[in-house]
């Protein structure tokens, strides 16, 4: 179990929250213009990082906000939370061999 | 707002009322409704000062900005849920209790960019009260209710036995009764809710009250 330190509530178990994948993937300005291929890419593609991962949570049973984490997916270290919308912070992207 | 006659708390099929016990004795926990409390969801932009301003005058006490935090008077209480957003709750069980409280915070945020939402007919209030509460409410969720980590005047929106569930703990071990914790649940948990309370609470003997 994950302790997630919502950036407004605090720590907070990992049951409180539900998982928003990866964060920082960008919408397509034209839609429209995309083909199926390049469509699925954007909607169901997502990077499979072995060390730090930025990714989105939201606290589902707390305040219902949605926040940017980084994380090591070897480790699950939580090394950072950030705001929806923030650049990410700067961290050593040290990754696993 | 629902029809007055049609009211009905969602345990009332229960009969709590002709269980109840006039005292706790010595039970380790005591249990009872709190139902048709007045509640009303309030979305402002805390940085609005003069919104903060109207609540403040209007209810007589501010917003609390801290989070996991209340503020309150004996006739309103406003539970921190986000950065911008709070539960006002009447402990008053009248029929007109949610729809005063929105007129009240429609009149006084009148020209504010804010939201007014009656939640309470959705909801019901469990009160849970004794020494053995907090250990009670240990069993069922994550968060730590050590009387250093979880004080007088806090609440927490969580789990509760799994139930989406707003926590506030309304008086700590230096009531007579000892804490008294008042939880708010969806009218479709509240069964479910109380009866995983009198289940888990069984070993510290039990006792409804009115
Ligand atoms: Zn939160």
């Amino acid at each position: 179990m994950l302790l997630i330190p919502c950036p407004y509530c605090g720590p907070r178990s990992e049951e409180e929250f539900s998982y928003g994948n990866e964060a920082h993937v960008p919408r397509p300005k034209e839609p429209e213009k995309l083909n199926d291929a390049e469509w699925a890419e954007f909607v169901f593609i997502r990077s499979n990082v072995k060390g730090v991962f930025l990714e989105r949570w939201v606290h589902s049973h707390g305040c219902r906000r949605w926040f940017n984490v980084a994380r090591d997916t070897v480790s699950y270290e939580i090394l950072a939370v950030y705001e929806t919308g923030a650049k990410p912070p700067k961290l050593e992207m040290r990754r696993a061999v | 707002m629902v029809e007055a006659y049609l009211r009905q708390s969602p345990l009332a099929h229960l009969g709590l009322d002709g269980r109840a016990e006039a005292s706790r004795g010595a039970a380790g926990v005591t249990l009872a409704e709190r139902p048709h409390r007045g509640m009303v969801n309030l979305r402002l932009d805390p940085s609005d000062e003069t919104a903060m301003n109207a609540f403040a005058e209007a209810f007589g006490f501010t917003l609390p900005t801290q989070p996991n935090t209340t503020a309150g008077n004996g006739e309103a209480s406003a539970l921190w849920l986000g950065p911008d957003e709070w539960w006002i709750v009447s402990p008053s069980p009248g029929p007109g209790a949610g729809p005063d409280l929105a007129d009240k915070l429609r009149a006084a945020l009148a020209d504010r960019f804010a939201a007014v939402t009656e939640i309470g007919e959705g909801r019901t209030c469990i009160r849970i009260a004794g020494p053995k509460a907090r250990a009670l409410l240990q069993k069922g969720c994550p968060l730590d209710f050590h009387p250093r980590a979880f004080g007088a005047g806090q609440c927490a929106q969580t789990l509760l036995a799994k139930a989406t569930v707003a926590i506030h703990l309304s008086a700590d071990e230096s009531a007579a009764e000892g804490p008294v914790f008042e939880v708010y649940v969806l009218r479709s948990f509240a069964e479910y809710l109380w009866l995983w309370l009198e289940d888990a609470g069984r070993e510290y003997e039990v006792t409804v009250i009115a």
